[in-house]
């Protein structure tokens, strides 16, 4: 409790936190505000946004809608965000604590897996993962997870190497504990506080690389996501820049807030850093 | 003589919220030249509090609230920083308890030396290089020319504390302020270093301020004391009148509350032991690998035999570094012993594996030294008890209803089994740990200086709690400790360790009567307030 008031009594995470909500509610609203299919044929292409008219972003080279998209869109980027974290922590973790408790040879071979994936750069790993097993939305969130979680194993790793030689994680071998149940239900929530921290970078991460994916023509091309509007804009962006920047600023706003509320949950979880 | 140091009706307050207003309140003090005055107490009494205002470093959360610090002429309260700073080292210098962490691990010994005179004084280099040499000769390190060399961690603790009372020398100030400056160390080197102290304060005549709980201490060192409890002071006078005649009642329980030296007389032991150790050895491999240095092996426990007869408690004593907690952590199989063999109640302890070892796992519970690092801060006291039990098969809410009748076992309210480990006190941690190795019935109980860090009141309360349950439950103890005066009191029978061997073992009332190996008369004549006012008043 007093994490979560000391959170509410930064204006940044609180920020942050507004904004996050608006983008979920804006998701979740979609289908009330634009009931209409966001990729069917709405009006004459590429007219400008304008605030009186009956669009209130314009319409991408198409001629659909942009607002609608952005609304759609931000559906598929924060559930395709947020699966993706999850499976990135959920590896991310698994690997870590198994490496970090046991040590040794189990440390040695799960740390050198760790570090072949780190030392490919994750885009190049990515576009590998879709070209082979194709680009539909579920393949493309898998993959993003598959590329992501090394960050996490690390941390993970260096929380239980410091926590397992505690005097309360030996006092529970002492008790006859399993180690499965001394892994999971008495170090893990020990070290859970800077894991769920940095899963608002794995999910920054994440949007963007669905972004970069999709500008490229490689995400699934029949959602709505807001990678896909700007890969539309890229060929009229000399003349209809607002078609890439409106989903840009989109990105950037979720982004900004996934960041603003991670940070402040890493000072309200993290008493060490009070105060400074 | 005129006094150095005036502190008049000094109060500190507390944050907010605290249990109680102040962290000292309406204190008076006078240090005048060649005195030495203790300020006894125990956690949270004030006393480093008191130290750190006479420094002027004090955190701004704890502001002054009212009295003065009177330096000659001049009110320490009311001096900016830059003047503080003028004042620390030339005239009030000041040594701190944990010297590991009080020096810089990048720097060597020497350096960290100059510096003060670097800071202070515009000596040359060649001149300050000799001074801190000299320093380190004064202060009786072995071979001063190499440890001006050594980095922190290339120095034992004893010599660290040399290093630390150099620094503090340095600018020969005429006030030091000593926090707690032997409670990290061994006892003989404790010894030595109140000795250093001693020696050095009539060489120069200056005035020491000597933050301690141990009246032990106390007694080797003071010549006035002042005791505090809860921000106040409760008594204060001449060493001889505080130790042998206590006015205050606080004082009298504090001081009764020191374990003696003499143990009772032997109890009579079942002819029956539980525990066979033979031959137990563990070394430790450090270093290695492909491309690092040598390996280095490390004997800790080399060929160990201990008997602990059935209900008796055995003492493992030792310093640091003696393979005490290696033995202990052997003996419970935290650690896989190299060789040797382990035999507990009729069982092979020491060869069983995996599940088999689980499931004899509460044959022997162990207590931890660290009341606030032994307990998962995330779960309830009440979980924390009952888990042994769950993982064996327990129904949860039968093995709650066991855990409250094992918190009213320990002293503890079962109604308290919700509550986190944070809201309990330091004795009442130590407590529920006491509950959670008693939950699964175990025949033998290995304590690892479970009261070493309790305050004197609460580890006589916590030992007396000990022997209690040992006889009730008909336990057997295996009890570790560095301190002689509570091995004295609880253990039937002692094992004393050395570099990883047990150098003498047997009856401890006869072991401290009449010790045979050297070692071992040199541990007991460096226990504290051995022959003194402690002793005397009793």
């Amino acid at each position: 409790m007093k994490a979560l008031r000391h959170f509410l009594f930064s204006p940044a995470a609180v920020l942050g936190l507004l904004l996050l909500i608006g983008i979920v509610g804006l998701a979740i609203f979609a289908d009330l505000l634009y009931p209409r299919d966001p990729l069917a044929l709405a009006g004459r292409p590429l007219q400008w946004p304008s605030l009186g008219g009956r669009f209130l972003l314009g319409t991408d080279a198409s001629g659909r809608d942009i607002a609608a998209q952005i609304a759609h869109g931000a559906r598929t980027t924060l559930l395709m965000g947020m699966v993706s974290t999850l499976i990135a922590i959920a590896i991310g973790i698994v690997v870590g604590a198994l490496a970090g408790f046991y040590g040794g040879m189990t440390d040695d071979a799960l740390m050198r897996m760790t570090e072949a994936f780190q030392t490919l750069p994750n885009f190049i790993l990515l576009l590998v993962l879709v070209v082979v097993v194709g680009s539909n939305m579920t393949a493309v969130t898998i993959a993003i997870g598959a590329v992501s979680w090394p960050a996490v194993a690390r941390l993970t790793r260096a929380e239980f190497l410091t926590l397992r030689n505690r005097e309360f994680v030996q006092a529970c071998r002492t008790l006859g504990l399993t180690n499965r149940w001394i892994i999971f239900r008495e170090v893990l929530p020990n070290a859970l506080a800077p894991i769920i921290v940095y899963g608002s970078v794995v999910m920054a991460t994440a949007i963007l690389l669905e972004s970069a994916l999709a500008f490229l023509d490689l995400s699934d091309p029949n959602i709505a996501s807001w990678g896909n509007l700007i890969g539309q804009g890229r060929k009229v962006l000399r003349s209809e820049w607002y078609v890439s920047a409106i989903p840009g600023v989109a990105i950037l706003l979720t982004i900004l807030s996934v960041s603003l509320v991670g940070q402040g949950l890493n000072d309200a979880l993290n008493p060490r850093l009070r105060g400074r | 003589m005129t006094p150095l140091v005036r502190i008049e009706d000094l109060s500190i307050a507390l944050p907010g919220g605290a249990d109680r207003p102040y962290a000292v309140e309406k204190l008076s003090l006078t240090l005048a030249p060649g005195e030495i005055v203790c300020v006894v107490g125990e956690s949270g009494s004030g006393k480093s509090m008191t130290a750190s205002a006479l420094m002027g470093l004090l955190p701004t959360s704890l502001p002054v609230r009212g009295g003065r610090i009177m330096l000659g002429e001049r009110n320490i309260l009311g001096l900016s920083e830059d003047e503080l700073r003028a004042i620390r080292g030339p005239e009030i210098g000041m040594i701190f308890q944990e010297p590991m962490t009080a020096l810089n691990p990048l720097r060597t010994a020497g350096d960290q030396i100059a510096e003060m005179f670097r800071a202070h004084t515009k000596l040359s280099k060649q001149e300050i290089g000799a001074r801190a040499l000299k320093l380190l000769d004064e202060v009786g390190i072995p071979e001063p020319a190499s440890a001006y060399r050594a980095y922190p961690h290339e120095l034992s603790g004893g010599q660290r504390q040399r290093v630390m009372i150099a620094m503090a020398l340095a600018l020969e100030p005429k006030i030091l302020i000593a926090d707690e400056p032997t409670t990290a160390l061994d006892v003989t080197i404790q010894a030595q270093i109140l000795t250093l102290i001693r020696d050095i304060q009539r060489r120069t005549g200056m005035a020491v301020l000597f933050i301690t709980h141990d009246f032990g201490v106390v007694a080797e060192i003071a010549d006035r004391v002042m005791v505090m409890q809860h921000g106040r002071v409760v008594e204060s006078g001449t060493v001889g009148d505080v130790l042998n005649d206590p006015k205050a009642d606080y004082t009298r329980a504090l001081i009764a509350a020191v374990p003696s030296i003499t143990p009772p007389p032997p109890r009579v032991l079942p002819n029956k032991t539980i525990a066979t150790v033979r031959d137990l050895s563990k070394t430790y491999r450090t270093g290695g690998g492909w491309f690092g240095r040598q390996r280095r092996v490390t004997y800790a426990v080399k060929a160990v035999d201990i008997d602990l007869p059935s209900r008796a408690t055995l003492g493992i004593v030792g310093e640091s570094g003696s393979g005490k907690s290696t033995l202990a952590r052997c003996i419970v199989r935290l650690l896989d012993p190299d060789h040797g063999t382990i035999e507990l109640d009729g069982v092979d302890f020491g060869k069983l594996g995996g599940e088999t070892l689980r499931r004899h796992r509460h044959l022997v519970q162990m207590v931890f030294q660290d009341p606030y690092a032994s307990l998962n801060p995330r779960r309830t006291a009440g979980d924390l008890v009952s888990q042994g039990l769950v993982a064996r098969g327990v129904k949860q809410d039968k093995a709650l209803a066991r855990a409250k009748e094992l918190f009213t076992l320990v002293g503890l309210d079962p109604s308290a089994t919700d509550r986190l480990p944070h809201q309990f006190s330091g004795g009442q941690r130590q407590r529920i740990g006491l509950a959670r190795a008693l939950a699964l019935e175990p025949k033998i109980l290995v304590a690892d200086e479970a009261v070493s860090a309790l305050d004197v009141s609460v580890q006589a309360q916590v030992l007396q709690l000990l022997v209690e349950l040992r006889d009730r439950l008909s336990l057997s103890m295996i009890f570790i400790t560095h301190d002689l005066r509570v091995a004295a009191q609880i253990c039937d029978r002692i094992a004393i360790m050395q570099r990883g061997e047990v150098v003498e073992h047997g009856v401890t009332a006869e072991i401290f009567a009449a010790p045979k190996h050297p070692y071992t008369q040199k541990l007991l004549s460096a226990v504290p307030g051995r022959v003194n006012a402690v002793e005397m008043s009793r």
